[in-house]
């Protein structure tokens, strides 16, 4: 026993110590362990526990909740390939089974000898550069069948990812149409220091004349939500950035992290010198582990220059600091009262609000949480003037939109916009010539058909935290349709009934028809769930879940029909091979040991 | 015209049934007390263990407790379905598969080797084994997964007043609804 504490403490301490035996930091320690040895071994569980004060169960609850956490050996080589519907129409699926053939494995399996497992997870947002995957969460792009025959000889030699050729995990911005955001040039600390020089009031007047609304997909106004935040009691007050870009489909804070991190730091640090905090934190998604030495590199850079620390720009008390939390594969977690629970080192849930985290955030204390593209798009108020903004876009949508484009077209990529585009113009700018279908907004979103390509992306009209996704003339809507379930499945928290029963109800009901099984029954009981789903769920999540099927039930409703039983009903299973086992041990096949198909 | 009535034209025929269940239902639908006599009013039984009727003639409503666990609940509960207009899953087992679905986590061979060789005190050298007898499904299964069912009464058991307010909504054409205090149990 003590020799394996005495072990146990060898890898752990060093971990422990860095994050001072603070138990808000258990996300981050368990990463960390995880990374040393592969897996959370239960010996590790009970030293944190213990080392952290906190209950087993509590530890075990973190490990469970989070998909990239493994309580038991997952091989040396972790694969999980990026299954979002752009990721299949790239053709995952044959890549898939080709790796598993070489490896001799089913899918989610460990190889016997312990070196590799091979799975799914839901998207990992490369979907202008996939299929894609991550191996032990570092992402890989651009697969090919020769790229997975590459992959699986490195496997099998033992190379460690550090000698894998840097190809493989290169991750391109493709930036392909630039409005305000990302054609101006900003010297870092420009934005900063015109902050200073308004003052908090003065930069919280031009967010407000902005009538800026946050990009994360609510659209809540920001210059009130800073100023809610500022006002709220408390001694300590928070700004977080909301980098857990799990939406399917969206990839444009994968863009701003790598390229724009100083703008996304410098809004933050406006942000904390309007409200009065002295801390900032970064929630990045746990897909995203290839950035995170860079953009701590960033914040060191951005320290040593004095645009973080003590006594910013040299104005006496202006103190703040940016932590960067990595988060470990859980969509729900960018609802922001998830996100703040993953932060506080326990499972992401989202909260009951009210209270909201303006007033009861991260830690109880009054908490801004806003979205990447936000906090970037501040500095360019701050640089320019809230009036100047205000004048862009549309009247209750000012300014720009980032989109995310993928799916069938030409040109996937970023595309800034002003606010009030129409979708044909993206179809258009993007090279999507047979477009049958887009999904704005993600998997969350809606989905639009061609009668609808006139209309505008806008608060006004659809609003979207920035997936677009294009279908082509060729794909199957229902299909589309069942990966979207699927994955809210999946990603569901389990706290509330409606929603961990719903959506796995609803794919129980997809998987029906797509089996050639379904009825008007099944159609009948998709409706009564959407409306339940969206009317009983706790959160946006499960509110949400139903959408993508409303829709496509609405818009592209033959998909459904040409598989569906002319007839009243039909079991999901076959009846008669469910008596097959009674049958063998009873050792009967009389005409009453069988069952018809017939009523 | 439209008129408003006061009770329906004609009695409505009602089939009733046990299948995996443990007819703690039908108990619950015998404890609505004196609203027995006012439902008499508004329905006649038919197929029921109320009535001994062995199988179900043209009905309108058909009331199933209890899971589906082998050949003969399927027999049953398609008789049910073809002669009843309206069917409607009763009680935990009916509605998800209740007690009974706690063997689906094994093997139905398992279970039946268990139960009548290994038992202390078992004194048997062979599984009750006849022409006559069902043969049991590998999984006990919800109503809804065998047929289609159109309306379903929560509840381990639902109450006699939860059952009395969901038929006699029914019957009058009002979409059944049971409130809180009809569905909680604590």
């Amino acid at each position: 026993m003590s020799l394996v504490n005495s072990s146990a403490g060898g890898v752990l301490e060093p971990i422990l110590e860095r994050y001072s035996r603070n138990p808000h930091y258990l996300m981050q320690i368990l990463r960390e362990t995880q990374e040393h040895l592969d897996f959370i071994p239960q010996w590790a569980v009970g030293y944190l526990a213990e080392a952290l004060a906190l209950e087993r169960t509590q530890v075990q609850a973190v490990i469970d909740f989070y998909a990239f956490f493994y309580d038991s050996p997952h091989g040396k080589y972790r694969i999980l390939f990026s299954d979002n519907v752009t990721d299949r129409m790239q053709g995952n699926a044959a890549l898939l089974s080709r790796m598993l053939s070489k490896f001799g494995l089913a899918q989610g399996q460990v190889s016997g000898d312990g070196l590799v497992s091979i799975d799914t997870t839901s998207c990992t947002g490369m979907c202008d550069q996939g299929p894609a995957l991550l191996v032990n969460s570092y992402t890989v792009t651009r697969l090919s069948s020769q790229r997975i025959d590459q992959i699986c000889e490195l496997i099998k030699g033992q190379t460690p990812l550090k000698e894998w050729p840097a190809e493989f995990f290169r991750v391109e911005d493709n930036i392909r149409c630039k409005d305000v955001l990302l054609s101006t040039e900003m010297v870092n600390g420009q934005a900063l220091k015109r902050a200073v020089e308004l003052g908090p009031q003065g930069m919280l007047a031009e967010m407000k004349a902005s009538n800026f609304r946050g990009r994360g997909g609510a659209g809540f106004t920001t210059g009130v939500k800073w100023e809610v935040c500022k006002n709220a009691p408390g001694e300590m007050r928070y700004v977080v950035c909301n980098a857990d870009e799990g939406e399917p489909g969206t990839f444009k804070d994968r863009v701003l992290l790598s390229s724009f991190s100083d703008r996304i730091f410098e809004g933050m640090t406006i942000a904390g010198y309007v409200i009065g905090a002295s801390k900032g934190l970064v929630y990045l998604r746990g897909e995203y582990r290839y950035m995170l030495e860079k953009l701590q590199a960033t914040l060191e850079a951005r320290r040593k220059t004095n645009l973080l620390g003590k006594d910013i720009l040299g104005q006496k008390g202006f103190d703040f600091d940016i932590e960067i939390h990595m988060g470990a594969g859980a969509y729900v977690c960018g609802e922001e009262t998830a996100l703040i629970e993953s932060l506080e080192g326990k499972p992401g849930r989202p909260r009951i609000r009210p209270p909201f985290p303006v007033t009861n955030g991260y830690l109880g204390k009054p908490t801004v949480v806003n979205n990447v593209e936000t906090l970037a798009k501040a500095t360019l108020i701050a640089q320019k003037g809230g009036t100047w903004y205000q004048s862009l876009g549309m009247k209750l949508s000012t300014g720009t939109k980032l989109l995310s484009v993928s799916g069938d077209c030409d040109r996937p990529g970023i595309y800034e916009y002003p606010f009030g585009v129409r979708i044909a113009q993206i179809l258009e700018d993007c090279g999507a010539r047979n477009a049958m279908a887009v999904q704005v907004g993600g998997a969350a979103g809606t989905c639009l058909a061609r009668h609808e390509f006139g209309r505008k992306i806008a608060f006004e009209d659809i609003s979207t935290s920035g997936s677009f996704m294009v279908f082509g003339n060729n794909r199957d809507m229902f299909e589309v349709a069942r990966n979207f379930v699927h994955f809210f499945k999946h990603e569901s928290c389990g706290f509330c009934t409606p929603c961990r029963a719903g959506t796995t109800l609803m794919c129980d009901l997809l998987d029906k028809i797509a089996n050639g099984k379904g009825t008007d029954y099944e159609m009948n009981e998709l409706s009564r769930l959407y409306q339940l789903l969206s009317t009983a769920s706790h959160c946006g999540l499960g509110q949400s879940a139903g959408r993508p099927v409303n829709d496509t039930l609405q818009k592209f409703r033959p998909s459904y029909d040409r598989r569906l039983k002319q007839k009243d009903f039909v079991p999901a299973f076959d009846l008669d091979a469910a008596l097959a086992p009674a049958r063998e041990i009873m050792e009967r096949d009389d005409i009453g040991a069988h069952l018809g198909t017939d009523l | 015209m439209l008129s408003l009535q006061e009770t329906p034209e004609r009695k409505l025929r009602v089939a009733t049934v046990s299948l995996a269940g443990c007819f703690g239902c039908h108990m619950s639908f015998l404890d609505m007390d004196e609203n027995l006599l006012d439902l008499f009013e508004l329905v006649k039984f038919d197929r029921s263990p109320l009535t001994d009727i062995k199988h179900c003639g043209s009905c309108d409503i058909g009331f199933i407790e209890g899971g589906v666990c082998n050949s003969e609940n399927v027999h049953v509960l398609r008789e049910f379905r073809n002669n009843c207009r309206t069917l409607i899953a009763v009680g935990a087992c009916a509605v998800n598969g209740g007690l009974p679905a706690l063997r689906n986590q094994l093997d139905v061979r398992e279970v039946l080797r268990e139960v009548y060789f290994e038992q202390p005190g078992v004194v048997s050298s062979t599984i009750p084994n006849d022409i006559e007898l069902p043969l049991l499904l590998d999984k006990a299964r919800p109503i809804n997964e065998v047929v289609r069912v159109d309306y379903f009464i929560p509840g381990c058991p639902p109450s006699g007043d939860a059952i009395f307010k969901f038929l006699t909504d029914f019957i009058y054409g009002r979409t059944p609804r049971l409130d809180y205090p009809l569905i909680r149990f604590d």
